[in-house]
């Protein structure tokens, strides 16, 4: 028997996100928890990148989805602690990534204590790269910009097949 | 639906046909807004607008390059820095707005606060002459930002730790991407490496300032809150000093430009560049100050 709980958290998890609409809020890895009180709902989630824009859209998305399925009283918290790592992007989330043409991020660098290096040596002359292409499969791709069309993404290239493509940068 | 006039039916409400709607909520919406215990409101409250502004300044002078960039990918980045750096001051003055109690929200300080009550420094504001000019002022405010804020996710205030914690993963990137830059043009053609020693020649006098302690600054780390501002000098002497050495250049040997009486932009008193931004970044909020966005 599903729960009140497992419903309300499966509806606000079909909710996709405004900017990588393949991938749902869950695949993200935004949506941090849904707890059902009385006939409400309390959703909370986090943003990934500080100045995200869409996490207004993912808040009235998931207001309007959980009405729909008949949930009066919505609220959508946030929480900024700890900080979004696409290290929460689901397995699942990957795969449908690179099924669109958008190369899946590789595991977030680890920080430890003291002073974050600077990286000096500009990534594109790093060959074979640990990021492949999601044309063609080939480990011959190069970075072209570390700044894509939105904060989570960078633009790469391929030399086998030539082709352009994003990928969601480690965080 | 019909409408009398084109403004009325780009500011209906929930009109879908905005990517993102309008009549933005605070960014700090649903976020536990408790204050932590024993910890002076009007000092978190100031603390919190001087780094928001120092945030809302820069993204502001790297929105100024959109449409001027020298090609396309620069571009971008520009703005997806500004878009980082605008995120973070908007959760900031949020929490200005919190501490301080009362019923200012982000809008009233970006946009109705005068330029004397700006607290960002000064290095800020200035205006970029060239690529070269940008590059080193990004260098300089993001490495001192990185060590400020990587010290501030102790803070005991939780949300201003949270910011922080979230604003070094960005930060860590833009200081990379100036860093890059500096290396490029510096070890570059000997033109590019006169255009970035002058550049960072020019921008070197404002640097003295952003380890200059405010009384502020200061109760908040005694309060453990912030970060003293002139603890982070040598960790970021040390990574200007590794940058351009792999740039092929020196750090400048040049006075620190004094303010006026022992006051600089955290007090409020700019350079008389920061008189065109703020009026700029303001006119249309002034021009119509019941306008929702």
């Amino acid at each position: 028997m599903v729960t009140t709980q497992e419903h309300a958290r499966a509806v606000a998890a079909r909710v996709t996100d405004p900017e990588l609409p393949m991938l749902t809020l869950d695949d993200l890895g935004v949506l941090r928890d849904v707890t059902v009180t009385g006939d409400g709902v309390v959703v909370t989630i986090t943003p990934t990148y500080s100045g995200c824009p869409a996490l207004e859209a993912m808040r009235d998305d998931l207001v309007g989805e959980l009405r729909v399925a008949g949930y009066r009283d919505v609220t959508v918290r946030t929480v900024l602690h700890p900080p979004w790592s696409s290290d929460w992007i689901s397995e699942d989330g990957r795969r449908k990534l690179a099924e669109a043409g958008i190369a899946p991020p590789g595991p977030a660098p680890a920080h430890g204590q003291g002073p974050i290096p600077v990286t000096l040596h500009t990534p594109r002359s790093q060959v074979p790269s640990d990021v492949c292409c999601p044309w063609c499969g080939s480990a011959e791709t190069s970075e072209i910009s570390r700044f894509g069309a939105t904060a989570c993404r960078a633009l790469r290239r391929c030399s086998t097949c030539a082709e352009p493509f994003e990928h969601v940068k480690e965080i | 639906m019909s409408f009398d006039n084109a403004y009325e039916a780009i500011t209906e409400q929930n009109d879908a046909r905005w990517a993102f709607g309008t009549g933005f909520d605070s960014p700090l919406s649903g976020v536990d807004s408790e204050l932590p215990e024993g910890v002076d409101r009007a000092d978190l409250a100031a603390y919190s607008l001087m780094l928001a502004d120092d945030a809302l300044v820069v993204s502001h002078r790297l929105q100024q390059w959109c449409t001027h960039a020298p090609e396309l990918e620069e571009e971008v980045a520009l703005a997806n820095i500004a878009l980082d750096l605008l995120g973070q001051a908007r959760m900031l003055y949020s929490r200005a707005g919190q501490a301080e109690g009362g019923d200012r929200a982000e809008d009233d300080y970006a946009y109705f606060r005068t330029e004397s009550e700006f607290g960002n420094v000064r290095l800020a504001e200035l205006a970029q002459p060239d690529f070269a000019f940008l590059v080193a002022t990004l260098l300089v405010f993001t490495t001192w930002r990185l060590a400020l804020l990587q010290r501030m996710t102790g803070s005991r205030d939780p949300v201003l730790a949270a910011i922080a914690a979230k604003g070094i993963k960005e930060v860590t990137y833009h200081r990379d991407y100036a860093a890059q830059w500096v290396v490029r043009l510096g070890d570059g053609t000997d033109y590019s490496r006169q255009r970035m020693r002058d550049a960072l020649e020019a921008v070197w006098p404002y640097v003295d300032e952003l380890f200059a302690t405010h009384p502020v600054e200061r109760r908040m780390a005694e309060a453990g809150v912030g970060a003293d501002p002139a603890s982070l000098r040598d960790e970021c002497a040390a990574v200007f000093g590794t940058v351009l050495e792999s740039a092929t250049l020196e750090v400048p040997q040049v006075s620190p430009r004094a303010g006026v009486a022992g006051r600089a932009g955290r007090h409020g008193v700019h350079t008389e560049s920061m008189g065109y931004l703020v009026a700029e970044l303001q006119s249309v909020a002034r021009a119509y100050p019941e306008a929702t966005w």
